[in-house]
This record gives structure tokens, C-alpha cells and sequence, in this order.
């Protein structure tokens, strides 16, 4: 594991307000280049929105959240829109599988290639040799792509056809075509059998091995400890325990998170 | 054919009857003061309903069983593209369109000519609001403000400037297209339900606009006296010109088949049919959504601001009665008959649409009920249009790693 100290994603003091629910509290979290990090906790803990404010999609209360792709400046990504965010080299899967699902399956991973390309409506009137080439080098990545995810022999078929563990390899394909260095996933087993969670334990140590760091929540628990460098666990918005798998299901606040209130509590 | 769809075709027939009453059976004669009872109507409504009813639960019975089972029939648009591929039928059979197309002004008369021009404009319009509600899945009910911008640039540049119809042609383009960009900006964040509401609106504005600003566009009693596009500044006679702008409308929808194929099929294509199937899902990852939506709206509206312009040539005479919102649906109505986002399923659209009416005129009175029945009938039994849309598959070269 070559872990490099420059934090590619750090999180400070991230605060999400809904109404009155407070979905995210002062949450704080780093990933480092090279590393397979895990977000964990119960239901509701807020998760799913710690990914839509680091991603643009929700605008957080308060707080910081600074990408540095490797080799790259430091670019503040608050206030930033989704596609923006995206170019800058985050991409991120959905909990709830968000595919183009009357697009075909290499068609949804071409849309990935889009922020790396450029042609626009004169190159796709008169499509002059270097859209061509740009056009035969998307098809031909995204193809690679679904090759490496193993989707390569239902390229054709609509993604809406395929098989939820199937699905859920497309929004990965399709969020490595935009050349992330951070890879978010958001709960990428659920639904998955053991085999498929299997394989999907070998794929995501394959992503993190090309260069892209991995964050990763997921409720399968074999599946991260297994899996991850570090652990955050967070309840109620806040972050209540990290650290090394070892450390953090030692804890007692997460065993108190995850099994409830004690008697003595 | 078991009890209860019996049962239920004997409802519907009697619901028929009693819906079609007033209109089918009493006849009121105001001069002598009686009333006729056409008795034998009420039977002939009852019998028909009871029939097509009966019909339809057959219908959706045959198709219902079809489900789970894989049907080893490739989609039609499928079919005909297998069909077409080989060059032996597809030389013969486009050259014969080809054909028929260069000699129909010749062998017609010039009514039937002037009918084909239409249908050609409109096959222009659908493909163009196609690219908006086909392809980027925006719901765009004012699209026939474009078409009037287009249709007012020309009239007015031309009586007030003397420009001439190439000249206004770009303009009028650029124009509409502007229009597109000024309606994309308000309703970048609208989506389905609202953002229909607001083109409708801003559909009707532009109708307002031209019926009230008298001084600008001579409101409701329209400008006249446009001139007809001259060939090389030969003046035509009327016949003539009719035959050009047939040939131009050809030359146009060739055009358009043309480049909206390319768009189609290109990056912002792909972005377009993301945006359409699921907005968040597409920023995520990476496409710039506003820019998306107004290139939509922008090369959406480039189309009718040209049939505009062609439009204001061909009458001579517009006024905004001719820029309704029942244009706006007819248009869209061509989409959706033939099958969004799918150009043959548009141009088959257009065709039924605006050549079944006229050829329906010997129906008289019953012509626009026939009509609506036929538009009913296509929804049910093909609700995802005429030609549904195919995703092409695409060649790999693969790299010996
Ligand atoms: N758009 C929203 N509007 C209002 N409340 C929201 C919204 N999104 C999330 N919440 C609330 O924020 C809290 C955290 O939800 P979130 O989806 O982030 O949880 P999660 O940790 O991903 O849970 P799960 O493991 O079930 O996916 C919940 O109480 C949820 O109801
Ligand atoms: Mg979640």
C-alpha cells in the first residue's frame, strides 16, 4: 500500500442543517492518496448526505471541503456545482442506483468520458477527424472500462435490463470514466450476493491499485473490515469513532451505536 | 371473451349512448318547432362502442399474455433498419423516394404541391422540437414562439428593409435561437409539469406581444404583401415559386435529417438523453446542465426560426392567428405520435398528421373526429409512438494490452 501523506480529500467541520434535523455535525475526514477508506454507521446517520454536500449536490451549512488530485492546486469545493466538482476529479456512485436506464450500458460510461472530452455542436455537425478520434478513443475507454468491471458482453443492452449486482458495476464503470481521484461509492453491495461482494472486493482494491483513492460506506461489515486502511464511524451527523478496522470495532461508542443503549448507560 | 368483459362492453356502450344523445339522436328543428328522434343513431352508437370494446380487452388480453414471454420480434424500428441495410433494397428503395420526390411538383397540382410543402415544414418543426422534448426530455409547450420569431423577422426585415429571403434565412435562425437561449435561462431549474407551464406561457407572450404592439408587428390584421424568395433575382410566377419552395422544403428536411442525425449521435447528443433520463445522476458526472439544456433550446428553436422564415415567404400574409398554441401542439403531437427522439417516427408523424386531415376533407363535417379517433387509437395500441427509438451499438478497437 503506497500511501501518500497530501490528503487528496479533507473534510473540516462539514454541517448540513435540514429544517430542524441536523444531518451532518461538525463532521471532519481526510483521505490520503492510495488509501481505501470506509464510512460507516447506522441508519439515518447521515451518510448518504455527507456524499451530496462533498459533492455538490447539497450546498452544506457550514464547513470546508478541499480536493487535492495529486499534483494538483488545492481547490475549495463548497459553493462548487456537481459537474464542476466532477471535472475536478471526484465521482461518485448513488445508494439508490441512479443509471441512464434507456441508454444503452456503454452509452451510460460514455457519459462518464464527457468532462475528459470536448467536441461540441460543429465538431458533431461536421465531425472532422479530431472528433472522430476523440469519439473512437471514448468508445473505445469506455469499453476498456466495462471490460475491467466485467460487464464486457452486455455492452449493448439497456442498463434498465441488467441485474442489480450488474447495476451497481455500471455506476462504477461509469464514474471511473470520468478519471476520478477520489472514488466515492455509496453502499456499492447492497443487493449483491456473496460471490458478487466477492468480486467486488477484488474490483475496488483494483480501482485503488490503478491510483484512485476509495471512500467508500457500505453496510456489509466482512466487506470493510476486510477492505479499508481506516474507519469513520459516524451517528447522529457526528463523527463518534476512526481508525483502523482493529481500533474502531473495539470501540465502545460504536458498539453502542450499533447495538443500542446499554443498561448501565 | 369471458362474462365480465361482456359485461363491460355493455356499460361502455351504454355510457356511449348516453354521452352521444344530445348529439347523435336529438335533433332539434328550429323553424318548424319539432324535434326529430334519430333512434336508429342510438343503435348504431351502441353497437359500435359495444364492438370496439370488446376489441380492445381482446387486444390488451393478447398483449398482456405476451408479457414475460421474449418476444423473438426485434422492435420495428429494428426490423427496418435490418431490412434497409443491404444495399440491393436500400439503393432501389431510396432512389425510388428520391424519385418520387423530384417528380411529385410535376405530376401534381400545385394544391397538392403547396400541401407538401407543409407537410415538409412541419416535418422540420418536429425534428427540431424533437431535439428539445425528445432528445433532452424538456417538455416545451411554447415552441411556436420560435416559429413566429422566425415568420416576423422575415416579414418585417423584408417590408421595412427590403432584405431578401437568404439573407433573412441565417437571421431568422440566429434569432430564434437567441429566443431558445432567453427561454432556457428562467426555466433552468423547471422540469416536467412547471416547465410546460411556463413555455406555454412564454408561448402565448410572444403571441400576445405581436397581436398588441401594433406599431412593431400591425397587430391582430398581420403584415402582407412578404415577398416570395427569388431564384438567382428571378422573379417566378406563382406556380413557379410554388415548385421552389416545395424544392427548398426538400432540400431543408434533407438538411435537417442530416445534421439532427449527427447531433444525435455525438457527445452532446449523449448528454442530452442523459439530462432527459436522470438530471442529478448527469451533473454528477460531469455535464454542465445549463449548458445542456440551452443548447437544447437553442438548436431546438434554430429550426423554426428558419421554417419562419419560410413560412412568411410561402403565405405572403401572417398574423398571429397562424402562431396558436394548437400549433404548438400539433407539433408536439408529431413527436409523440412518432415516437420521441426517433427522426422516421417524426417524419412519419408529420406526415399522418398534417396529410391525413386534408385527405380526410372528404369526411366533411366528421373529418377532425375521425382524425382525433385515429390519435386515440395510435396512443393505445402504440403508446411509445410509431417508430420507437433505438440506441446504436458502436465498433471497439481494441487495444493489445
Ligand atoms: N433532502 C433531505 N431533506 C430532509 N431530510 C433529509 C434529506 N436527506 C436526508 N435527510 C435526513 O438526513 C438524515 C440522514 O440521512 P442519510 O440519507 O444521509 O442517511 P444514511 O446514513 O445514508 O442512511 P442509510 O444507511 O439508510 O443510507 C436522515 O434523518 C434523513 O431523513
Ligand atoms: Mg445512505
Amino acid at each position: 500500500m503506497q500511501q501518500s501523506n497530501t490528503a487528496i480529500l479533507e473534510v473540516k467541520g462539514l454541517s448540513m442543517a435540514f429544517g430542524g434535523i441536523q444531518a451532518l455535525n461538525q463532521l471532519d475526514l481526510k483521505v490520503h492518496g492510495g488509501e481505501i477508506v470506509a464510512l460507516i454507521g447506522p441508519n439515518g446517520a447521515g451518510k448518504t448526505t455527507f456524499f451530496n454536500c462533498v459533492t455538490g449536490i447539497y450546498t452544506p451549512t457550514a464547513g470546508d471541503v478541499l480536493l487535492t488530485p495529486p499534483g494538483q492546486k488545492t481547490t475549495r469545493l463548497n459553493g462548487l456545482k456537481p459537474n464542476v466538482i466532477a471535472k475536478r476529479g471526484m465521482a461518485r456512485t448513488f445508494q439508490n442506483i441512479r443509471l441512464f436506464q434507456n441508454m444503452t450500458v456503454l452509452e451510460n460510461v460514455m457519459i462518464g468520458r464527457h468532462c475528459r472530452t470536448s467536441s461540441f455542436i460543429l465538431g458533431a455537425i461536421f465531425r472532422p477527424p479530431h472528433t472522430r478520434r476523440e469519439e473512437q478513443e471514448i468508445v473505445d475507454h469506455s469499453y476498456a472500462i466495462l471490460e475491467k468491471v466485467g460487464l464486457a458482453d452486455v455492452v449493448n443492452d439497456f442498463s434498465k435490463n441488467l441485474s442489480y449486482g450488474q447495476q451497481r458495476r455500471l455506476e462504477i464503470a461509469r464514474a471511473l470514466a470520468t478519471e476520478p481521484s477520489l472514488l466515492l461509492l455509496d453502499e456499492p453491495a447492497a443487493g449483491m450476493n456473496p460471490q458478487e461482494t466477492q468480486e467486488l472486493d477484488k474490483l475496488i482494491r483494483r480501482i485503488r491499485d490503478e491510483g484512485h483513492a476509495v471512500l467508500l460506506i457500505e453496510h456489509d461489515m466482512k466487506l470493510v473490515m476486510n477492505l479499508s486502511d481506516r474507519i469513520y464511524v459516524m451517528d447522529y451527523g457526528r463523527r463518534i469513532a476512526t481508525g483502523t478496522p482493529q481500533e474502531v470495532s473495539a470501540d465502545p461508542a460504536v458498539i453502542k451505536a450499533y447495538l443500542g443503549e446499554s443498561d448501565d448507560a | 371473451m369471458n362474462f365480465a368483459e361482456i359485461r363491460r362492453a355493455l356499460g361502455v356502450a351504454l355510457w356511449f349512448v348516453f354521452l352521444t344523445f344530445p348529439l347523435m339522436v336529438i335533433r332539434v328543428d328550429s323553424i318548424e318547432s319539432t324535434i326529430e328522434w334519430r333512434w336508429m343513431n342510438m343503435l348504431w352508437v351502441a353497437v359500435g362502442s359495444f364492438a370496439l370494446s370488446l376489441l380492445t380487452s381482446w387486444y390488451f388480453r393478447r398483449r398482456e399474455a405476451a408479457v414475460g414471454k421474449v418476444s423473438d420480434k426485434p422492435p420495428l424500428a429494428v426490423r427496418l433498419r435490418t431490412w434497409t441495410a443491404d444495399p440491393a433494397r436500400r439503393l432501389p428503395l431510396f432512389g425510388a423516394l428520391a424519385a418520387f420526390a423530384i417528380v411529385f411538383p410535376f405530376l401534381f397540382s400545385s394544391y397538392q404541391t403547396n400541401i407538401m410543402t407543409t407537410a415538409l415544414m412541419y416535418v422540420v418543426l418536429g425534428l427540431g422540437l424533437n431535439i428539445v422534448v425528445g432528445l433532452a426530455g424538456l417538455l416545451d409547450l411554447g415552441y411556436v414562439a420560435f416559429y413566429a420569431v422566425g415568420a416576423y423577422s422575415y416579414a418585417l426585415l423584408n417590408t421595412h428593409f427590403g432584405l431578401g429571403f437568404w439573407t433573412v434565412l441565417p437571421i431568422g435562425a440566429a434569432l430564434a435561437a437567441l429566443f431558445g437561449i432567453l427561454l432556457g435561462f428562467p426555466v433552468l431549474r423547471l422540469r416536467g409539469d412547471y416547465l410546460a407551464i411556463v413555455t406555454l406561457a412564454f408561448g402565448e407572450i410572444i403571441r400576445l406581444v405581436l397581436e398588441n404592439w401594433n406599431d412593431f408587428s400591425q397587430g391582430p390584421s398581420g403584415i402582407s404583401n412578404i415577398e416570395r424568395p427569388a431564384l438567382f433575382g428571378i422573379e417566378l410566377t406563382l406556380n413557379q415559386s410554388i415548385t421552389y419552395l416545395y424544392f427548398l422544403m426538400l432540400l431543408m428536411v434533407i438538411i435537417t435529417i442530416f445534421v439532427v442525425n449527427r447531433l444525435q449521435d455525438s457527445r452532446i447528443g449523449r448528454a442530452w438523453l442523459a439530462l432527459r433520463e436522470d438530471d442529478i445522476a448527469c451533473q454528477a458526472m460531469g455535464i454542465d446542465k445549463t449548458k445542456t439544456k440551452l443548447t437544447a433550446f437553442a438548436l431546438g428553436a434554430t429550426w423554426a426560426g428558419m421554417v419562419g422564415v419560410i413560412f412568411a415567404a410561402k403565405t405572403t400574409f401572417i398574423n398571429p392567428a397562424s402562431f396558436t398554441f394548437l400549433e404548438s401542439a400539433i407539433i408536439l403531437a408529431i413527436v409523440v405520435l412518432g415516437g420521441m427522439g426517433s427522426i422516421l417516427g417524426v417524419i412519419i408523424g408529420a406526415f399522418i398528421l398534417i396529410l391525413l386531415p386534408e385527405y380526410l376533407r372528404a369526411l366533411a363535417d366528421y373529418r377532425m373526429l375521425a382524425f382525433g379517433a385515429i390519435l386515440v387509437t395510435m396512443m393505445i395500441f402504440r403508446p411509445q409512438g410509431i417508430i420507437a427509438n433505438v440506441r446504436r451499438t458502436y465498433q471497439f478497437t481494441r487495444k493489445d494490452a
